[in-house]
């Protein structure tokens, strides 16, 4: 806190102290003495106050302090009940939920099922850059004041995951804003919801200016039994790591869930900072292009890479240990397994890696009948991944030792993906969360499932098996969660043994903190959730 | 006259048509903003239709015209990402950048001015030796490392001066200041100074130079030989007459300043257009980019156009007419 600032805050105490010592007891003087302020240091602004205008998961983690879902994930990810209190399935296709009673928006206005109707067709709506978040969504309607059905396309299992990101906006407040409709960026009008806020969420957007402070206040009236003890969240973006670090140290700001990975042992050193690391969700792996021919070769009649045991040289060839220490600063989970722990579908059995073999991938290359390798070309991005441009480098060095020739092709993220959809590369790196689902099934049917109608659109490869496919058609109707979680498992499974990914590591997340933050729920999802951290 | 001025304005119209048709040329290769646009679950023809809709399907050609028609008429859209009129997002931010630039001008002609004297009139002494050798330096340390250096310095071990953002500000009409709160005042210093310190170095080896040259030149032998004080000659004549290149440049130099506040404004989250500009180029954001180009290239444009006005008004050799006789007379 900087001395001015606290010189303020001073002075406003001592004014309400006054105030409360004439009209109120001593009570209440001491609790306004410590109005608790919680400066939250973030590595970038959210696109907009409305939730449904960018695809963003960072702006809807914020958001989710100021609007709330039907449903939402508890701080170890598990499903819990939210704006609705219970819900049944009519039929495989109909789902009912109850809504909570006497539940308020910020502006006072009572939360019912219009409101839920009307924000699930807000965001479903063509012009919606999240119409993709709730993909099963056929129609919604109000049964009476408290309750509501939802009919999806065909019997689907994961709409509780995909209800957890879908905010329930005020209808009332969305018709008398003429914002029924979510915002048309081609059409070019700027829309109420974008620097206005109404939600029923913990906190309340006070004030707010984009790239410098956006306050958040406690929502009094809030219908969940407070965790935490803050008055006042101070949202400021700080984009440069190094000003972030610096502020932090000096006390500007009180937490940051993005503490650089580089700065680590110098926050971890100062007394009064504490970092909290973990691994995230996000599964890195090396995805190749299984197409007819190499996008950038010497090899040029056929593609190498379709040969199996050219995919297992270039996995024998990566020695993971040297990469986590170096490119990882030893902070990186390895991984054998696809997804992470956390995820459904999980299996410990598949979570082993195929070890560092230099000599085996010699081996396996010659068989394959390229003794002098091939060239290749590798698709890295600059700006996406947790140190991509180190551990990107390191590979091709140690693919280069086994005898492959590697082009590595490095350049900001907005510049690669449009390459990468158009499937011009031959290796990528790819980072998965499956996010928002945090389940198995987003991974199988957005990257691994061939592209047709809806799935496969991460399938910028062309890689698939028709194994997988039909095991992801099942699972994808299957409403029996055992039986589900068998089929994906099964299905990861073939995806392991014919290498048609080469699995590296869950990446590290770091979040640090003043020692004026008491405690917070760090879930490997990399949300903040404020309300339930407490400050001293 | 009229037809000087008419020219001069046709020219600006061109360069500023030139400016927004390279950097449509240049949107080509930032990449795709619709992949960033939508989520992970959008499914192939979500995406194909949002990029019908934002006109990105269509040739460089019409894209562009279409961009020149609508920015004529006033309108640069909303921003892909903030869903902001890019007019308002570019307005909101542009008090903050240009207060920033006038406290780095008014540092740089406050700092540069003296040392420049001093170094030209005591140029054998030690410190200005020293000045001049660390004005090398000041050209070229980059101002990014000298950002972070300040703010290691004075904010996390002196713990003087806010490491970022703007402090209070107080809103005057459109325009926001921060020139009246305490803490506004306080967080310009260590951006301002940042950006003034290149600027510095320039102001003070022109200023050098000049009174250099003029301090060889009869009139001040003369006022010498009159016994006028050593003060009044360096100041009242020979820095008099060096002023008129000092400003010229250091107009000049407000809009590089205002062009290149953006590595400042990055370090120091200092919440001006540069700010906006690098985060528009992180999210392929192109009304928000076009717009700012065009913006930075009217007050390049118009800086210049006006130094050009004041020079022909003030210097009738500079005048149309008489253009080839002033080339003899320079």
């Amino acid at each position: 806190m900087t001395k001015a600032s606290l010189a303020t805050k001073s002075r406003l105490t001592l004014k309400s102290c006054l105030l409360a010592a004439v009209a109120l007891t001593g009570a209440v003087i001491s609790g306004a003495a410590e109005a608790k302020t919680l400066k939250w240091g973030a590595a970038r602004e959210i696109a907009s106050l409305d939730p449904y205008s960018y695809g963003d998961t960072f702006t809807l983690s914020v958001l989710n302090h100021v609007y709330e879902g039907l449903v939402r994930y508890t701080g170890d990810l598990k499903i819990e009940p939210a704006l609705a209190e219970s819900w049944e399935t009519v039929s495989p296709t109909v789902w009912r939920f109850k809504l909570r009673q006497g539940v308020k928006f910020h502006n006072g206005n009572p939360f019912t099922a219009d409101d839920v109707v009307a924000s699930l067709e807000r965001v479903t709506h063509a012009d919606s850059p999240l119409k993709g978040n709730l993909p099963a969504y056929k129609s919604s309607k109000t049964i009476d004041d408290f309750t509501v059905e939802i009919e999806v396309n065909g019997p689907y299992p994961l709409l509780l995951n995909d209800l957890t990101n879908i905010f329930v906006f005020d209808k009332e407040w969305l018709v008398a804003n003429n914002s029924l409709l979510p915002t048309d960026s081609g059409k070019g009008v700027k829309g109420y919801a974008t620097d206005n806020a109404n939600g029923t969420g913990p906190f309340i957007v006070e004030s707010r200016r984009a790239d410098s402070k956006t306050v958040y206040v406690k929502n009094p009236n809030w219908w969940d039994k407070p965790q935490h003890n803050i008055d006042t969240i101070e949202f400021l973006p700080i984009a440069s790591a190094s000003t972030r670090v610096a502020a932090l140290l000096s006390g500007e700001i009180d937490f940051t869930n993005v503490a650089p990975l580089q700065d680590l042992p110098r926050l971890s050193a100062s007394p009064d900072v504490k970092v909290l690391q973990t691994n995230e969700l996000r599964t890195v792996i090396f995805a190749f292009n299984l197409g007819d021919k190499l996008f950038e070769s010497d090899v040029k009649d056929k593609n190498p890479l379709k040969d199996i045991r050219v995919r297992e040289a270039l996995y024998r060839a990566i020695d993971i240990d040297a990469v986590q220490k170096r490119a990882m600063r030893g902070l990186s989970r390895n991984t054998g397994a696809l997804i992470a722990p956390a995820i459904p579908g999980y299996e410990p059995s598949q979570d082993v890696r195929l070890p560092f073999d230099l000599d085996g991938a010699k081996k396996l290359l010659t068989a394959a009948g390229y003794p002098a390798g091939f060239n290749f070309q590798m698709n890295c991005q600059s700006d996406g991944l947790v140190n991509e441009e180190e551990f990107c480098q390191a590979v091709a060095a140690m693919w280069s030792r086994a005898g492959f020739k590697p082009n590595l092709s490095l350049a900001p993220r907005s510049q690669q993906t449009p390459k990468r959809v158009k499937g011009e590369f031959d290796v990528i790196s790819f980072g998965w969360a499956n996010e928002p689902m945090i389940d198995a099934y987003s991974i199988l049917i957005q990257v691994m499932r061939s592209k047709s109608g809806s799935g496969g659109v991460f399938n910028w490869g062309n890689w698939g098996d028709p194994r997988i496919d039909a095991l992801i058609d099942k699972a994808g109707v299957e409403l029996d969660t055992g039986k589900r979680i068998t089929m994906m498992q099964e299905a990861l499974k073939i995806a392991k043994t014919e290498h048609l990914f080469i699995p590296m590591h869950q990446q590290p997340m770091a979040w640090a903190m003043r020692s004026t933050v008491a405690q917070t729920v760090q879930a490997s999802d990399n949300k903040p959730r404020l309300w339930l951290t407490t400050l001293k | 006259m009229p037809a000087f001025l008419l020219k001069r304005l046709l020219n600006a119209a061109g360069v500023m048509l030139a400016v927004a048709f390279i950097a449509f040329l240049i949107f080509r290769f930032v990449g795709d903003p619709v992949e960033l646009m939508l989520n992970e679950q959008a499914s192939q023809a979500q995406r194909d239709e949002l990029r019908v809709r934002l006109g990105l399907d269509k040739g460089f050609v019409l894209q562009f015209a279409t961009f020149v028609g609508n920015a004529v008429r006033g309108d640069f859209g909303i921003s892909y990402r903030n869903q902001q009129e890019v007019f308002t997002l570019i307005a909101e931010r542009f008090p903050a950048t240009f207060e920033l630039v006038l406290v780095a001008t008014f540092l740089s002609l406050a700092i540069g001015i003296p040392l420049g004297v001093y170094t030209a009139i005591r140029r054998d002494s030690l410190l200005a030796k020293a000045l001049q050798f660390v004005s090398v330096l000041g050209v070229s340390l980059p101002s990014f490392a000298l950002g972070i250096l300040f703010i290691l310095v004075f904010s996390v071990t002196l713990q003087w001066l806010p490491a970022f953002g703007r402090g209070e500000t107080v809103q005057l009409g459109w325009w926001s200041t921060g020139l009246l709160t305490a803490s506004g005042r306080k967080a310009l210093i260590l951006p301002g100074v940042t950006l003034s310190l290149f600027q510095i170095t320039l102001v003070m080896r022109l200023v050098r130079a000049e009174m250099m040259e003029t301090m060889r030149t009869d009139f001040i032998r003369f006022a010498r030989a009159r016994g006028l004080t050593m003060r009044s000659v360096h100041f009242r004549h020979a820095l008099r007459n060096c002023l008129m290149p000092v400003i010229t440049v250091t107009g000049l130099q407000i809009g590089n300043l205002i062009a290149f506040a953006l590595v400042t404004e990055t370090v120091f989250q200092w919440p001006g257009m540069g700010l906006l500009f690098v985060q528009a180029v992180t999210f392929v954001d192109i009304p928000v980019m076009a717009a700012y180009l065009i913006v930075v290239s009217f007050i390049f444009v118009s800086l210049n156009t006006l130094v050009d006005l004041t020079y022909a008004w003030v210097d009738p050799r500079l005048r149309e007419d008489a253009l080839s006789g002033a080339a003899n007379a320079r």
